[in-house]
């Protein structure tokens, strides 16, 4: 690439930013976990050696033609519906022409002016705001093959020595839903992104694995005057393979817009790769090279019809949605919006606090630890909610400990950590290593006694009246009974101790 | 030769009476027709490949089947034209980009007659991928008609009309986009079957233009014709445009055409027939009252546009078609190229000829980004302009005919520096593929020395109704001549002359 790379800025953005407000849209495509490919028979596979998984169709003979999938429809319905689409009677294939060694007949077999499903929106929460994006459509198309260049650069066909193509993946089916331009920040596209995909996995249609390239996606982006109601010109964005790339790509490009713009400069409408490594966006292709794609109607494939009632027995038996879940956990646990928006979001993690809370744990409680150690252990542990030795029923045996107060807060926390370590169950922990809660007032009496006299340059100053000294002999008692004493009772004991009166006297 | 067994005049259902009889044994019956090949493809060049050493062997194992688990079209000795892919036999299209190329899978229409156990003597000649109407854009050199060695047979399917019509074959498989099958057949004095759009499988057939193409018979009779349609008809589960006929395709048996109502669309008649064909063309109608049909006049008043209409409509589909030889999988790649982009290009531009390139070009360029309204669009509508002048007029008639081409067979390279002129050889077959009816050839005669075929066309799924119907005029035409092998260069006083006595000798026989 000859063209200058768009160096992210290094100033930080002026004031003068906050006149300015980001339009993005998202394209989004997800492989469909289909048991045969979208247009012949051959199995859909992972990690199989490479071109074990072909036939004359998804090699693209000669004289071979496509037949549609009827379960890939079905899926591609289902997302559809989802998003509250229309699920039009009646669709079209298209030829989408370009040359590429991925793509063995040199066209992808798409859908053009007439997709499966239009006129959707997906609502999705942004630090519990509910957010809505329109979805312009959900059409079908098959995915391209592996290319692997050898020899190369970081893996790009130019400068390689020699290309190698793996089309085990040609023709696996692919949907892509297209949102309209309604997102308002970078964030917020992350959150469109992560909850779209927790309810395409929710479906059962796609595990959407990243590492696989299961959900890949484009961002388009432009900015306008803030509240102008007109959309710049906007970049296409490519090349984001995690949310955390497709925010930073998005939040350099926003800013690299602006100042050209600030600048008088114009926007020119292209396409730009993301470098996760250096954080800056390269033009992929000048305009003069733009495709032509020579859409026409796909002569091999007859108009996919679809039954109404086909259709409404698919609508009718979808499993709940997250946003409908998110709704039902803020009414059925009171959980505030933002807590709900992190539980329901995925299927997976709110059924596991659902379990949690069927096994008689208090609702905010059990938001609390879901939210906290426990998604902190999956995330450091790589597992999926429900999986791994901590069990609903496992945890649950923690938390009745607690809510008991047979075991502190912080106690529990190392529970927890031993539990996992030890893959063992609570209660036999909290026995074997000592970590009940301690709320016998004679022996936390003799450990305050003992902070205090430890600390005699800091009870000075404390009834000289530095009173927030408190918190500090408080945090000396639990650390010298390893965090099992009862924190409340070690408060009202080390206020007493150097007010020099009993605990309680000047209470109940 | 076996007595009485002449490779010019017998037919598939004779052929069949005779192996089932057992006066004949399929490996006599295959030695029959390789012997003829041996004697006269050096002159007509009707195939790509003869598959000899196979065609015997498999013939052998023919006649040591058990009669009962024979299958419907045993022994019968067949040529499928080369478009037609064949799991271990090169299948080139008649093209250099697929000079050696081994397909991994057989086409459903050649499947399904392999397992009536039909013997296949070798992949017939043909424009390259299908794109001409003379035979001469094969990449493998011209078939020459074997009516007059310097004409042409006809295209695309001209090796297989050529070889059924030289007895280099009992009967064969082409394929139909425009004409490529009734075009031939006419200029060969054969007939030849194209189906309604659907009714036989295209998986295999390597796609020129997928909306238009269609697989059928080229054979010796109408009955014949019958006998091989209907073992390759019906729907294919890995074909998605095919279709269930509405009942089995009958053996035609109908001697009268009481009742039957014939229109004469004024349009085809105008369209520069040759006088010699006309002239054929109306003894034929005139045979058709006495067998007591009635023929009126009528209208499909879109059928100059079809011509124009074909060639954006064709060129496009094909521009996609086409793009998957790209060098990358199988089939020829250049040794000229050092990227991606240089491979594709020396590849293709070395792979293909001339015409395939011009109709790539044509295609391409009708589908780009501003033009395709203006040309696809447009042409998209011409088309269902055409199909509705074949609705009304099968509202007042039950066959349409009018001559197959307008021309007998020219002389060999008279067209091909004028691609417009070769163009205006389908201008009377084009419109049925448009439409996607079945349509039918038949000879009716001869103007000079060649042949002049017939064409009836019918609605959409009527293949019975047009077999019947040209079967009792097939009867009533009693068309005998055979070709001469002459070769009308060879007649240097007068040209034709030498070729014109020999088919009035052969005719007189």
């Amino acid at each position: 690439m000859s063209e200058p790379a768009h160096e992210p800025l290094n100033e930080p953005l002026s004031d003068t930013t906050s006149a300015w407000e980001p339009v993005i849209g998202l394209e989004v495509h997800v492989e469909l976990d289909t048991e045969t490919k979208m247009f012949c028979g051959c199995a859909v596979s992972k990690g199989d050696p490479p071109n074990t998984h072909t036939c004359p169709v998804c090699l693209a003979h000669p004289g071979a033609l496509p037949v549609v999938n009827e379960r890939a429809v079905e899926y591609a319905a289902r997302i559809a519906l989802a998003l509250g689409c229309t699920v039009r009677p009646r669709s079209i294939f298209h030829r989408k022409n370009y040359f590429y060694p991925d793509l063995p007949k040199a066209y992808q077999i798409s859908q053009y002016d007439e997709p499966l499903a239009v006129a959707g929106s997906f609502d999705y929460w942004v630090a519990g705001e509910l957010l809505t994006c329109r979805i312009n459509r959900v059409h079908m198309e098959e995915d391209a093959a592996k290319l692997i260049h050898a020899g190369g650069d970081a893996g790009r066909i130019a400068g390689s020595e020699y290309s190698l193509v793996d089309f085990n993946r040609g023709g696996t089916p692919l949907i892509e839903i297209v949102g309209e331009p309604d997102i308002p920040s970078p964030e917020a596209a992350r959150e469109f992104l992560h909850q779209l995909r927790n309810l395409v996995i929710g479906l059962g249609v796609s595990e959407c694995n990243m590492e696989e390239g299961q959900i890949r996606w484009d961002a388009n982006i432009s900015v306008r005057p803030a509240g102008s109601g007109q959309l710049g010109t906007r970049t296409e964005l490519k090349n984001m393979n995690s949310f955390r790339f497709l925010q930073q790509a998005l939040e350099a490009e926003l800013p690299r817009q602006i100042a050209v713009l600030e600048a008088g400069g114009l926007i020119e409408q292209e396409t730009l790769h993301f470098d996760p490594e250096t954080g800056a966006t390269t033009p992929l292709r000048s305009k003069e090279e733009a495709h032509d794609y020579r859409y026409f109607p796909e002569p091999d494939l007859v108009p996919l019809t679809v039954a109404e009632a086909w259709v409404d027995e698919l609508r009718r038996t979808l499993p709940e949605l997250p946003a409908a879940r998110v709704e039902r956990f803020v009414a059925q646990y009171g959980l505030s919006r933002y807590d709900a928006t992190v539980l329901a979001g995925a299927g997976d993690m709110a059924r596991f606090y659902e379990d949690l809370v069927a096994q008689g744990i208090d609702p905010k409680l059990a938001a609390n630890w879901v939210m906290g150690e426990y998604s902190a252990h999956l995330n450091a542990a790589g597992l999926s909610p429900g999986h791994g030795h901590v069990t609903a029923p496992r945890l649950a045996a923690l938390l009745r400990l607690v809510a008991d107060g047979a075991v502190s807060g912080t106690a529990a926390k190392q529970v927890f950590a031993l539990m996992v370590e030890e893959r063992g169950e609570a209660l036999e922990i909290v026995a074997r290593h000592d970590l009940a809660q301690v709320s016998d007032t004679g022996e936390l009496k003799a450990a305050v006694a003992a902070v205090l006299a430890a600390h005699p340059a800091q009870v000075e100053q404390f009834r000289a009246g530095k009173e927030q000294l408190a918190g500090f002999f408080v945090g000396q008692v639990m650390k010298a009974t390893q965090g099992k004493a009862n924190p409340q009772l070690v408060s009202e004991l080390v206020r007493a101790a150097l007010a020099g009166r009993e605990p309680g006297s000047d209470h109940v | 030769m076996i007595a009485g067994l002449d490779p010019l005049r017998l037919t598939a259902r004779e052929a069949r009476r005779l192996l089932i009889e057992g006066e004949i044994a399929a490996s006599e019956l295959t030695k029959s027709y390789l012997d003829q090949i041996a004697s006269v493809e050096g002159k007509v060049h009707a195939f790509i490949q003869v598959t000899a050493d196979n065609a015997a062997k498999y013939a052998t194992e023919i006649d040591q089947e058990a009669g009962a688990t024979r299958g419907a079209l045993a022994g019968l000795p067949t040529a499928i034209k080369d478009n037609m892919v064949t799991e271990g036999v090169t299948t080139t299209c008649g093209s250099k980009i697929l000079g050696s190329y081994q397909p991994p899978y057989t086409a459903t229409a050649v499947r399904r007659i392999w397992g009536d156990h039909i013997v296949m003597l070798g992949k017939a000649n043909m424009d390259e991928f299908a794109m001409g109407s003379s035979t001469e854009n094969s990449a493998f050199g011209p078939t020459h008609n074997p009516w007059d060695l310097a004409t042409v047979p006809g295209g695309s399917s001209g090796g297989s009309a050529a070889a059924v019509a030289a007895g280099e074959a009992l009967w064969a498989l082409g394929s139909d986009t425009g004409g490529s099958i009734r075009q031939p057949a006419a200029l060969c004095g054969i007939v030849g079957m194209k189906p309604t759009y659907g009714a036989v499988s295209r998986y295999g057939l390597v796609a020129f233009a997928s909306s238009l193409d269609q697989i059928g018979p080229l054979t010796r009779s109408v009955y014949d014709c019958a006998l091989l349609l209907r073992r390759i008809a019906g729907p294919d589960p890995f074909d998605s445009t095919s279709v269930s006929l509405p009942g089995e395709i009958e053996l035609p048996t109908a001697e009268r055409l009481d009742g039957v109502r014939f229109g004469i669309p004024t349009e085809y008649v105008a369209a520069g027939i040759e006088p010699g064909v006309l002239a054929r063309f109306e003894q034929t109608v005139a045979l058709i009252e006495e067998l007591g049909a009635t023929c009126v006049e009528i209208s499909l008043p879109h059928t100059e546009y079809a011509l124009p209409a074909y060639y954006i409509i064709a060129p496009a589909e094909a521009s996609a078609n086409l793009a998957r030889f790209d060098g990358v999988r199988y089939g020829y790649r250049s040794a000229h190229a050092d990227d991606l982009v240089s491979m594709y290009e020396a590849t293709r531009g070395e792979g293909f000829g001339a015409e395939v390139k011009r109709r790539i070009m044509i295609g391409t360029y009708a589908l780009s980004s501003g033009y395709y309204e203006a040309y696809y669009g447009q042409a998209q509508k011409v088309r269902t302009l055409v199909r509705r002048d074949f609705d009304t007029a099968f509202a007042q008639v039950d066959l349409i005919v009018s001559p197959t081409s307008p021309t007998v067979a020219f002389g060999l390279g008279t067209r091909t520096a004028d691609p417009l002129a070769m163009y205006q050889s389908d201008i009377c077959t084009i419109p049925v593929n448009l439409a996607g009816l079945p349509a039918i050839s038949i000879p009716c005669g001869l103007a000079g020395h060649l042949p002049v075929g017939f064409q009836l066309m019918g609605p959409a799924f009527s293949e019975n109704r047009l077999l019947s119907a040209a079967h009792a005029l097939e009867g009533a035409i009693g068309f005998r001549s055979v070709p001469t092998f002459c070769d009308s260069r060879d007649a240097a006083i007068a040209p034709g002359g030498l070729c014109h006595q020999a088919a009035q000798e052969a005719q007189e026989r």
